[in-house]
């Protein structure tokens, strides 16, 4: 298997960096009381979108859901009002009218993020229908998580998609818990790709903290998909390192499992794989790592001094017109 | 403008007809739409072999995946006009319609919209039981992002629903399945009933019933029945979101008296909220309290004796009536 050459594999880099380092920033905010949010920390799955989005083009779809943050970021929406979002600043991606469980900003293809589990999926089989309809050769990403496939929006939505040939890539990003559940105790299969069988659909699973082969797998399923050849479900495997929610104490994690997998940090990892590859020696990566912290601090000061709305935003975006 | 008499299950076909026409980003999707079967109302007759099984689909027994689908591509520059077969089955898909397509136009702070219209029938009064009866309005109704529409004649079904299709919020068009066989004068050609425009069915100086859907017709028997004794004015809303206030205002300010009917179930209904929002807007003009006429506080139950108890009735009507006209 080849690997992506060696721009991509930076950009997969600078992708998983910026959300890392901006992932520790909001739980910086949040630790110190500056800020007081939900807030669903994407820390450890940096690699997934990172890797996905790398194998997309720039007017492809994603819709993802609420954790996602990272695939928000990945899809080319702008950090400062991700964060503005966060924050609740009228300078957010939905003026401060959403949150982060709800990101969107379609002049990069990132149309709708939901926070209900499974909620993505149907919506998702929408935006790849209108592309096959307007003839646009766009595919769409959808990002999910490990619960997200029990619940019957997954199974209405991978059936739709398959006997519609939908160019949609479903990716589940597995990171073996659902809220405060283990994986294993909310469903019966190891390989949640299995699952694509019964629809008809090819089903793939694919360690989703290595960069490189997510991205072989991704630009596989992207290709067939804009081939018009239909829709892929990839199991992306990963894990959660804060928990739910931020604030979880994660007594339900066992310490042992835990500790293996912070050991295994793909973001570090990786630095040091693209450095022995000779990608970038140690001091263009720490160039590159000041860079993209003096990006993040510069947005998220600028997020912190953001305006709240206009009270008077309350009554605008319900309907086309503004009714009271 | 000419018009000729075809029943309401044709209107809505000709409103459809003229939309997929007009406007190559409107599609049809839904469960048994396709010829030859045409929809189980045949509603949608003739247009898969006219438009083409791309534009006219047929989908899996898939609520969630339907309106998703409609969802998602109404985001991204279609009109999609999605079947639920039947009213009750909108429980089955509340989720993508309350929490997706109602509010993403908001969550995203205007960035994305909605433009899809969903339709189907209501049932009720046919012995389908608690499953296939109900009438599902106030729930669409209490989410605010959806516009709701329920015509009572076939000229209000085709001029709504192509306003529906037009509008660019997600707009739920309920039609009542014992008016579908029912015929009436409908415009021909390009025809647009605005949404929010309440329409007097029978003019009358005593008092106003304020109804929509199927109980027009039972409004208007009522109205018929009382005809000498009490002067009864039928005000149609037609679109509940938005409803006219306007029209409410201007005709019961005249007669004082009003009396709000729908098929739904009274307690919590679309009645309530008109009753709570004219005693307000008309204290001191009203001589009674606004009443209501709905179906009983039970499932829908299939005995015909039964379901015809649990239903509002013309004779239950002029019982109401004639309780606030003596108030």
């Amino acid at each position: 298997m080849t690997v992506p050459d060696a721009g991509s594999r930076l950009r997969i880099y600078e992708t998983m960096r910026t959300i890392n380092l901006t992932d520790e920033r909001v739980r910086g905010l949040l630790m110190s009381g500056k800020i007081a949010i939900i807030y669903y920390s994407p820390r450890g799955q940096e690699c997934i979108p990172a890797a996905v989005g790398a194998a997309l083009e720039p007017d492809d779809y994603t819709v993802t859901t609420y954790r996602g943050i990272h695939d928000s970021l990945a899809a080319g929406a702008s950090l400062e009002e991700i964060l503005g979002e966060a924050f609740g600043k009228a300078t957010g991606t939905s003026k401060g009218k959403g949150g982060p469980m709800h990101l969107s900003d379609p002049s990069c293809g990132l149309m709708a993020t939901t926070g209900i589990v499974g909620g993505g999926l149907p919506i998702a089989n929408g935006v790849a229908l209108a592309s096959q309809l307007q003839d646009l050769d766009r595919v769409t990403v959808c990002y999910f998580g490990d619960g997200a496939t029990n619940i019957g929006a997954f199974h209405e939505a991978l059936n739709m998609a398959a006997i519609w040939d939908l160019p949609v890539v479903f990716v589940c990003q597995n990171n073996e818990y659902g809220e405060y559940s283990p994986r294993m105790e909310t469903q019966k299969i190891e390989r949640i790709s299995d699952r694509a069988a019964s629809y008809g659909m090819p089903g793939v699973t694919v360690d989703g903290n290595d960069p490189d082969a997510t991205y072989r797998v991704a630009a596989q399923a992207v290709g067939r998909a804009r081939a018009g050849e239909g829709p892929t479900l990839i199991e992306a495997k990963t894990y959660r390192f804060m928990g739910h929610l931020f604030g979880d104490q994660m007594p339900y994690m066992p310490q042992e499992e835990y500790q293996a997998r912070l050991a295994a940090d793909p973001v570090p990892r990786y630095r040091a794989l693209l450095i022995s590859d000779g990608v970038a020696t140690g001091a263009e990566m720490d160039g590159i790592d000041a860079r993209i912290g003096a990006e993040v601090d510069r947005a998220v000061q600028a997020a912190l001094d953001a305006p709240m709305p206009d009270a008077s935003e309350l009554f605008t975006d319900v309907y086309s017109e503004v009714r009271s | 403008m000419s018009t000729r008499d075809i029943t309401f299950a044709q209107a809505l076909n000709q409103a459809l007809d003229g939309e997929l026409a007009r406007d190559p980003s409107v599609f049809l999707l839904g469960e048994d739409i396709v010829d030859p079967a045409g929809g189980v109302a045949k509603v949608t007759l003739g247009l898969s072999g006219k438009y083409g099984r791309k534009r006219v689909r047929e989908s899996p027994i898939s609520e969630q995946a339907i309106i998703g689908a409609a969802t998602g591509a109404a985001m991204c520059g279609m009109r999609p006009v999605a079947e639920i077969m039947i009213a009750d089955f909108y429980a089955v898909c509340l989720d993508q319609l309350v929490n997706h397509a109602a509010k993403l136009r908001y969550m995203s702070g205007g960035r994305t919209h909605v433009p899809i219209t969903v339709r189907g029938m209501s049932t009720g009064g046919m012995m389908f039981g608690a499953q296939h009866s109900q009438m599902p309005e106030v729930w669409m109704a209490h989410t605010p992002g959806l516009k709701v529409v329920v015509p009572s004649t076939p000229a209000d079904a085709k001029g709504l629903l192509t306003a529906a299709i037009r509008d660019d919020d997600p707009v739920v068009c309920i039609e009542s399945a014992g008016l579908y066989a029912t015929k009436g004068p409908v415009p021909e050609g390009e025809y647009v009933v605005p949404l929010g425009r309440a329409d007097v069915k029978r003019a009358g100086s005593d008092i106003t019933l304020i109804t929509y859907g199927k109980t027009v017709q039972d409004s208007l028997d009522a109205a018929e029945q009382l005809a000498g004794e009490i002067d009864v004015e039928v005000l149609d809303l037609r679109s509940i979101v938005p409803w006219d206030a306007e029209a409410m205002i201007a005709s019961v300010t005249r007669t004082r008296r009003a009396v709000v009917v729908h098929q739904a179930v009274e307690r919590f209904g679309v009645g309530a909220e008109i009753s709570a929002w004219l005693t307000r807007e008309l204290w001191g003009t009203l001589e009674a309290p606004v009443g209501r006429v709905g179906g009983e506080y039970t499932p829908v139950p299939y005995s015909p004796e039964l379901e015809a108890a649990h239903l509002p009735s013309p004779a239950r009507i002029v019982k109401a009536v004639r309780a606030t006209c003596g108030f």
